[in-house]
């Protein structure tokens, strides 16, 4: 081949990839788990993919209302104790006898309140993301403490607990809700004016708002989405623990704006998107679960996952500068 | 006087090509010690470009300037330092946490013997320097606590603390009350008093009048004159700086105007504008005209909710409206096309057809759902029709030129569904290719029987084009004159605060 062809194939492939920016996060994905299936084939078994499936998406539900909240340009720190508010609340309520739906249906309403509330706080007040949310860690993990009196809530109806081992047509229940919430995730950020908006806000919140944009229901939104899919990640943790932990989800902000950024979503907000951060998300539990199989120090695990999200973001502005 | 002291600065032949644009013009200046010059002239004649390549900001085509009768090449800001030129932005480039003190010392902070800062050096120097030019400020003051006029006060100290040997004032009283004026004046004075040479640059004539021992005139690149202050008035001021042809490049078709559709009656905000009062017809481009910070941006922002106002009230096809948010300014159809297109106009990480439809997917949606069709169809449209030269509509506005993405920003607006356009300063910054092409697409729209505000800080412009143009003076209403009354003299006069 020439060294013209060559460049036309690549200038092809850049123009096709280029649409899409999680194009290059997913080659990482491709590559990593190519190679632990080349490594060890226990990795590639269907056990193991549908388990790493399942163990990741929680974490992985609540990346996805991160990523709307970064990409409007804001940051939610309270999602862990969101998430654990939202557990002991639909324990305590299916505990107190209240039908299963109906307990899931308020937990996630909470949790869509608690984000709302923070939301308004943020535009109203004008006080920035990360306090609010900051505080908002403080606050509703105090709260789940309260309600629980710091102890984990057991005895929850076996037709709830069992949710967590359910397979429907061989994949875990708790992996389609992920996998669903990622379709509506990628829909809503991409054909509803609601996601373009927050696109616009992120990008250059002054300009959305000369446009005419309403900035106030947008936050509003935005947060509360957070919020509610903090609660669904609440959910889907009460069911996996069989019980209401008030101490459930710590940490969990940081996982998922690793996930987030790793997947390509810019911290500064305006660019990102829901795929990006599934697959952000699956790279980060596939080096755990693949090393783990390899029987690599988890602690150089941490360490290998570090690296990557400085790299992943310096290979964006890199991209950027040379304005691709 | 003045001339007979020793020349600091001269600049001769100077030169300066922008794409499209030719901003100087074979400019001679020169500034002694202890002189006062003024510069004047209309937007756009220059000032700025000739004060930037002075400052090292800006590098002339060609022209050279001397420092002491010697040769020198000013390749950056710091070049100007070390040749102790100074300038005083209206912009105030301070660090805003910090104290007076350590502003004076920024970037040179004296220390004791035993390596740390020494407070009490900085303090006792900046309060010399500061009860030397009689300013009440404490030297442990934080600047962002001290008034406009204060923290003016303490960047015009530091300068002399500096002994710059000549300081640049580019419109040093847009922010001032008359009071704080006169004790602006009296430091200006001083400095003079000590040999430094001041280079004063103000849209306000009588300040020029009060101020200046000498004053150029500057007009569209080129110097008109330089000219002792006592041998000439305010009306022989005027006349030197307009004294142009309006040439055919604002010939636009006028439309008959009918029907009102905007109304502004009695618009007030304290401190900022009072009594603003116009009527905008449908096909009519209504002109508002003021120097800067004369309140007219205000003004627009007001009427498009995007600023408070105190007083007043507004009718769009007469009927009483009250708009508090852009949002609702968008739904009752009137559009917004922002000075600082970057800034407030664009969202540049996002594609063309994004920041097209920008104001538009409530319009091209349904339950929520943008209609990809039409969203593609609106940016093509507008790609083809205005001429935007990008690669696709997937592109990221960050990547195109200026003018492509000003016309992004009208783009936005003609797909919305506005009836009612507010264009702040819609030709700034672009060059004449992209003027006209900009005045056709206000041409379209009149025809189409929209109504357009503009405003608009270049007087040619507004008269070639405008209906009407209603003058602004520190927020004040100087006067509104109808296409036949149009006369620059007069409109720059009301401008300018004389009456």
């Amino acid at each position: 081949m020439t060294k013209d062809k060559v460049k036309k194939i690549i200038a092809k492939i850049k123009r096709i990839t280029g649409r899409f920016h999680e194009m290059n996060i997913l080659l990482v994905l491709i590559v990593l788990i190519i190679s632990f299936a080349i490594m060890n084939n226990r990795f590639i078994g269907f056990g193991n993919i549908t388990n790493l499936l399942r163990s990741t998406s929680i974490i992985g539900v609540v990346a996805i209302g991160m990523t709307f909240v970064i990409i409007s340009g804001g940051i939610d720190l309270s999602v862990g104790s969101v998430l654990a508010l939202s557990s002991v609340i639909a324990a305590r309520l299916m505990l107190a006898g209240v039908p299963v739906y109906l307990s899931i249906i308020i937990s996630l309403a909470t949790g869509a309140l608690a984000g709302l509330i923070m939301g308004v706080i943020i535009y109203e007040a004008r006080v920035p993301p990360f306090i609010v949310t900051l505080a908002g860690l403080s606050v509703f993990r105090g709260i789940a403490m309260l309600l629980t009196d710091a102890k984990k809530i057991i005895g929850l109806p076996v037709s709830f607990t069992n949710f967590a081992v359910v397979r429907v047509f061989g994949l875990p229940a708790m992996a389609i809700v992920w996998l669903v919430l990622i379709i509506i995730g990628v829909i809503i950020a991409r054909f509803t004016v609601f996601g373009r908006n927050i696109y616009a806000i992120g990008s250059n919140q002054e300009a959305a708002r000369l446009s005419g944009i309403n900035i106030r229901t947008s936050i509003y939104k935005v947060y509360a989405l957070g919020g509610f899919t903090s609660a669904v990640a609440g959910i889907l943790m009460t069911a996996r623990l069989a019980g209401g932990s008030p101490s459930a989800g710590v940490g969990y902000e940081l996982d998922a704006i690793a996930a987030t950024v790793l997947g390509g979503t810019s911290l500064t907000g305006g660019i990102g998107g829901v795929f990006g951060t599934f697959f952000g998300t699956m790279i980060i539990a596939t080096i755990s679960n693949g090393g783990n199989i390899m029987g690599i120090n988890p602690f150089v695990l941490e360490i290998i996952i570090g690296v990557l999200i400085v790299l992943a973001v310096v290979f964006d502005h890199l991209q950027k500068r040379r304005g691709i | 006087m003045g001339s007979e002291n020793k020349e600091i600065i001269r600049m001769e032949g100077i030169y300066k090509q922008f794409p499209g644009v030719q901003a100087l013009e074979n400019v001679d200046f020169q500034i002694h010690e202890g002189q006062i010059h003024g510069i004047v002239g209309e937007n756009g004649a220059g000032k700025s470009t000739l004060i930037k390549i002075l400052t090292g900001a800006l590098q002339p085509t060609s022209g050279d300037i001397f420092v002491d009768g010697k040769k020198v090449i000013i390749s950056d800001p710091i070049v100007a330092r070390n040749l102790q030129i100074g300038a005083v932005y209206q912009d105030l480039t301070v660090a805003r946490d910090l104290t007076v003190a350590e502003n004076f010392f920024l970037g040179q902070i004296p220390k004791s013997r035993f390596g740390f800062v020494s407070w009490r050096k900085m303090v006792k120097k900046t309060a010399e320097i500061l009860k030397e030019l009689n300013i009440e400020v404490r030297p442990n003051m934080i600047l962002e606590k001290l008034t406009a006029a204060q923290k003016e006060m303490v960047l015009i100290a530091k300068q002399y603390f500096k002994k710059y040997r000549v300081v640049i004032f580019d419109e040093p009283t847009a922010l001032l009350t008359s009071k704080d004026t006169e004790e602006l004046f009296r430091i200006i004075k001083k400095l003079k008093k000590e040999g430094v040479g001041i280079i004063y640059i103000s849209h306000r004539i009588e300040e020029v009048f009060e101020i200046c021992d000498t004053v150029t005139v500057l007009r569209d690149g080129k110097k008109i004159v330089s000219i002792p202050i006592n041998e000439t008035d305010i009306d022989g001021l005027i006349s030197r700086m307009v004294g142009r042809n309006i040439d055919d490049m604002y010939s636009i078709n006028h439309q008959k105007l009918t029907k009102e559709v905007l109304r502004v009656e009695n618009l007030s905000k304290t401190g900022v504008f009072k009594n603003i009062n116009f009527t905008v017809k449908s096909g009519e481009i209504f002109g508002l005209f003021g120097l800067v910070n004369s309140g007219t941006t205000k003004i627009a922002r007001a009427i498009y909710g995007s600023q408070k106002f105190d007083q007043g009230s507004i009718y769009i096809n007469s009927k009483n409206v009250r708009i508090t948010s852009p949002s609702m300014a968008v739904a009752n159809s009137i559009g917004f096309l922002p000075e600082d297109k970057k800034t407030e106009g664009l969202a540049i990480k996002l594609s063309v057809r994004h920041n097209i439809n920008l104001s538009s997917y409530s319009n091209i949606s349904r339950m929520g759902f943008v209609n990809g069709k039409l969203e593609k169809k609106n940016a093509l449209q507008q790609v083809k029709s205005l001429n935007i030269k990008t690669p696709s509509i997937e592109q990221i506005v960050l990547n195109l030129s200026g003018g492509n993405q000003q016309k992004i920003v009208l783009a936005k607006w003609l797909v919305s569904q506005c009836k009612i356009f507010i264009f702040e300063e819609p030709t700034a910054g672009i060059d004449v290719g992209a003027k006209e092409e900009i005045y056709k697409i206000l041409e379209l729209l009149i025809e189409k029987g929209s109504a357009i505000v503009m405003i608009s800080s270049y007087l040619p412009e507004l008269i070639g084009i405008a209906d009407q143009i209603t003058v602004v003076y520190e927020g004040t209403q100087m006067g509104t004159l109808s296409r036949s009354e149009f006369d620059e003299k007069r409109l720059l006069q009301l401008a300018t605060g004389v009456t």
